[in-house]
């Protein structure tokens, strides 16, 4: 299977229109133990992202995650802003750098993770959206070329969000809650879990 | 005309910023140049990166830029506006960890006097120190 410039076009779109579905989830999480606005700031960045579809998916891959990168930085706010958009930003960036898809998949995928927890200074275990994506990177090195990797890899991210529950957070908003934090879903560790299993089932589906 | 290192404040509140800014003013006077942003593109509570290169633009010196923010999300989205700047620009501003009132009434003081980028940023950083 290779990356066909439809397929990636598709995968933006049904990737984005989960998100925007599920923002009043994701607010209703934050609103637990953040500030409440996740699920706004994602849809209006994944909003723009729609918006952008046929230019994005006119431009060759790693130019197009950038650009996806870009946009969510200047238009989601908060911090979920700048860790998605870097993490889209540094995967078009590998892509740039003799990566290549579907083969150096989780180089690329790691590379974004990679900037995820240089940006909000993190790491797993701190309840915040890198207790889905590392999992998620994890599943891709040592599931990588198995036939079953997609429903791996969905499994892991919906396994990976409900074991953010029990989490006490130390990052983010979250963090000042303390032992309160305990006992709710990490809303970043969902609208990453949401982008994820958007991502497989769409790739699922044309198997 | 001697050149001044420029003083940003980026709060979630755009009340908060524009009260600091307001401070910052009434106690240093106007030789600094100081800008603000705060609020989310909707007009919420939060900060937005455009509106953070928009502020460090507003408070351009060739001294450079100090950014003073308040919570986490401020100061996420304030490297990021950093890093977005051009190349030449980007090693002439940081992001102090200092708190936001103090810190830029500190920072914009040490700025008056024609200090260098780097000590204005460690005036506001004692501010932090145990």
């Amino acid at each position: 299977m290779s990356l066909q410039p439809e397929t990636f076009k598709s995968l933006v779109k049904v990737a984005a229109e989960q998100v925007i579905s599920c923002a009043p989830e994701l607010t209703s999480l934050d609103q637990a133990i953040g500030d409440g606005d996740h699920g706004i700031n994602m849809k209006r960045g994944f909003e723009a992202v729609l918006g952008k579809l046929d230019t994005i998916s006119a431009q060759p891959l790693d130019e197009a995650l950038k650009t996806i990168g870009k946009t969510l930085v200047m238009t989601v706010g908060g911090a979920s802003g700048p860790l998605y958009g870097s993490f889209f930003l540094a995967a078009g960036e590998a892509l740039s750098h003799d990566k290549h898809l579907p083969d150096d998949l989780a180089d690329v995928f790691g590379s974004g993770v990679n900037a995820v927890s240089a940006r909000g200074r993190s790491q797993a275990g701190e309840k915040t959206m890198l207790d889905v994506l590392v999992p998620v990177l994890e599943t891709l090195k040592t599931a990588a070329g198995q036939p079953d990797l997609i429903e791996r890899v969905r499994i892991t991210a919906t396994e990976a969000v409900a074991r953010t529950a029990p989490m006490q957070a130390t990052k983010g908003r979250a963090s000042f809650l303390g032992p309160r934090s305990v006992g709710h879903v990490d809303p970043g560790a969902r609208s990453s879990c949401v982008l994820v299993q958007a991502v497989c089932a769409r790739l699922e589906e044309q198997q | 005309m001697n050149d001044t290192v420029g003083i940003v404040i980026v709060s979630h509140s755009k009340d908060i910023a524009k009260g600091t800014a307001d401070m910052v003013r009434q106690m240093v006077g106007s030789e600094v140049k100081v800008a603000f942003c705060g609020g989310n593109p909707d007009g919420g509570l939060g900060t937005s990166v455009p509106s953070i290169i928009d502020a460090i633009n507003d408070a351009w010196s060739a001294k450079g830029v100090a950014i003073l923010v308040d919570l986490g999300g401020a100061e996420t989205n304030s490297e990021m506006a950093v890093e977005m700047l051009e190349p030449v620009r980007r090693d002439l501003v940081v992001v102090c960890n200092a708190p936001i009132v103090e810190g830029a009434v500190m920072a914009a003081t040490e700025a008056a006097g024609g200090s260098s980028l780097a000590q204005v940023r460690a005036v506001a950083e004692e501010l932090s120190a145990d």
